[in-house]
């Protein structure tokens, strides 16, 4: 049949269903309206970035974004809840596979731990004693100088470009911009941006977050930051090649203060286990990794510490 | 009128379960993205004027609900919005490959654009683990989570049809 023949249905009383292209798509709108639309869409997408990033930490947009955030609150609140059946079914699946192993590695653990609680408890006791003797003031320590604040996960990471989560807590239950966040098995980050019910926190697997720390065992201090591998690896940076760092250390926050400087996290916040140390003729410092204690891809709930003492001043 | 309300609830939806529940299953070292997912089904199905509103309305209830700075997430939906909208008009919507091929596309223009953008804007990412380790598997993801997800789109913005009844009979020589 040539192309621009009309075609006709040749049957009294045949039914022919057609799809009315006009309500469907947009294929009926000109192309003009369309380019239009888009180009309205896009520009303003970048408004919107332009001023988010003018604006900083607060502005009207700022605003604006926290009053959008509380206001799907619920909507989280109640998506979560549904999930979570589902979530608890996956993880008990996926607990059951490794159950076996993991606990042969447990208690052996326990075993090694037991030795350990002895041995603290002398230490700790002398401890005491010599910091009387001495007279020894101390900036503020983790756990005694901080209350937590435990929040739920309202939101996560949206792809693998961002590394924050949302918290269900802000400025009306106290927390405080850069206040750091734990979970019961060690540090998670800190938080980078508070509305009156929420608050934003960069996870220490983010590339801007570091946290000074040392080996618990050695002294060996360091900068502890995401590792240039994939997944959650950390690495404790800046360590020099003479101090000594060994495989299966712990490592926690220094919380060291520094002229006008001081650490962001206080002293004594678990964060992970050396898992591998080398070092190079070329490179500075040793190289070494640490596998974290917190597991940042299935955080539920997290504690928001708040200073219950102020900081003391620095000179 | 009916059928912005559909989009704007399946985005609403789409979006809220994206920042609350699935950014958080890592699987096999990725997440689904069931807001671009669903975007996509509405684009192939309504064309891409609808699907560069939604992409724009979504990736802005996203960037909001995850207090992250708006308009990056706004830009690059709008963008994968309009390209799947104007492929499902001129490609046909209903090949069997159109919807694996788009989200396909998608899935990897969002995360090379997605790495672009924040590179741009100065935010310091791994592209290895932006573009190797989490694009593999999240683009696993995102084509299981679409049989679902399309369906959904099919039924809830299936085109309107009208029957044609022939009303004289004209004989074709």
């Amino acid at each position: 049949m040539p192309r621009n023949r009309t075609e006709k249905v040749a049957v009294l009383g045949s039914s022919v269903r057609r799809a009315a292209a006009g309500k469907a798509s947009s294929r009926s709108s000109s192309p003009l309206r369309r380019r239009l639309i888009i180009a309205v869409l896009v520009l303003a997408a970048l408004a919107l970035i332009t001023v988010s990033f003018r604006e900083g930490t607060s502005g009207p947009l700022h605003d604006a974004q926290g009053a959008g955030a509380q206001a799907l609150h619920p909507f989280e609140i109640a998506a979560d809840r549904v999930a979570q059946p589902f979530q608890d079914a996956w993880g008990w699946f996926d607990g059951l596979l490794g159950a076996r192993s993991e606990a042969e590695r447990l208690r052996e653990q326990v075993e090694q731990l037991r030795q350990q609680v002895i041995q603290n408890e002398s230490a700790l006791q002398e401890n005491v004693r010599l910091r009387a003797l001495l007279g020894y003031l101390d900036g503020p320590t983790f756990p005694r100088d901080y209350a937590g604040v435990a929040a739920a996960v309202i939101a996560r990471p949206p792809s693998a470009f961002e590394q924050q989560i949302v918290v269900a807590a802000g400025a009306s239950k106290g927390v405080r911009l850069n206040a750091p966040v734990v979970t019961a098995d060690g540090l998670v980050g800190q938080v980078t941006r508070v509305t009156d019910d929420a608050a934003q926190v960069t996870l220490l697997t983010d590339e801007t977050s570091a946290a000074s720390a040392l080996d618990l065992r050695t002294g060996a201090a360091g900068i502890v930051r995401h590792g240039a591998g994939a997944g959650d690896t950390l690495v404790l940076d800046r360590v020099a090649k003479d101090e000594v760092v060994n495989v299966g250390d712990e490592v926690v926050t220094a919380g060291w203060r520094s002229g006008g400087l001081a650490s962001l996290y206080p002293k004594g916040i678990p964060i992970g286990r050396v898992t591998s140390v080398g070092q190079t003729d070329t490179d500075l410092y040793k190289q070494v990794q640490i596998a974290p204690y917190a597991d940042f891809g299935s955080l539920d709930a997290v504690l928001v510490l708040v200073s219950r003492t102020p900081p003391p001043e620095l000179p | 009128m009916i059928d912005a309300v559909k989009i704007a609830v399946l985005v609403f939806v789409a979006g809220v379960l994206q920042a609350s529940v699935f950014s958080g299953a890592d699987l096999l070292g990725g997440t689904p993205d069931v807001l671009l997912v669903a975007l996509l089904g509405i684009a192939l199905q309504r064309g891409a004027v609808a699907g560069a509103a939604a992409g724009f309305l979504g990736g802005l209830l996203l960037d909001v609900a995850t207090l992250e700075s708006l308009g990056v997430t706004s830009l690059l939906l709008t963008l994968v919005g309009y390209w799947a909208g104007r492929f499902g008009e001129a490609t046909g919507r209903d090949r069997r490959y159109a919807p694996p091929a788009a989200i396909i596309a998608a899935t990897v223009f969002v995360a090379l654009g997605g790495y672009t953008l924040h590179y741009m804007l100065g935010a310091g990412i791994l592209a290895e683990r932006a573009l190797v380790t989490a694009l593999l598997p999240g683009l696993g993801l995102n084509l299981i989570v679409a049989v679902p997800v399309l369906s959904l789109c099919r039924v809830l913005l299936r085109p309107h049809e009208r029957s044609e009844r022939a009303r004289e009979v004209q004989l074709l020589g």
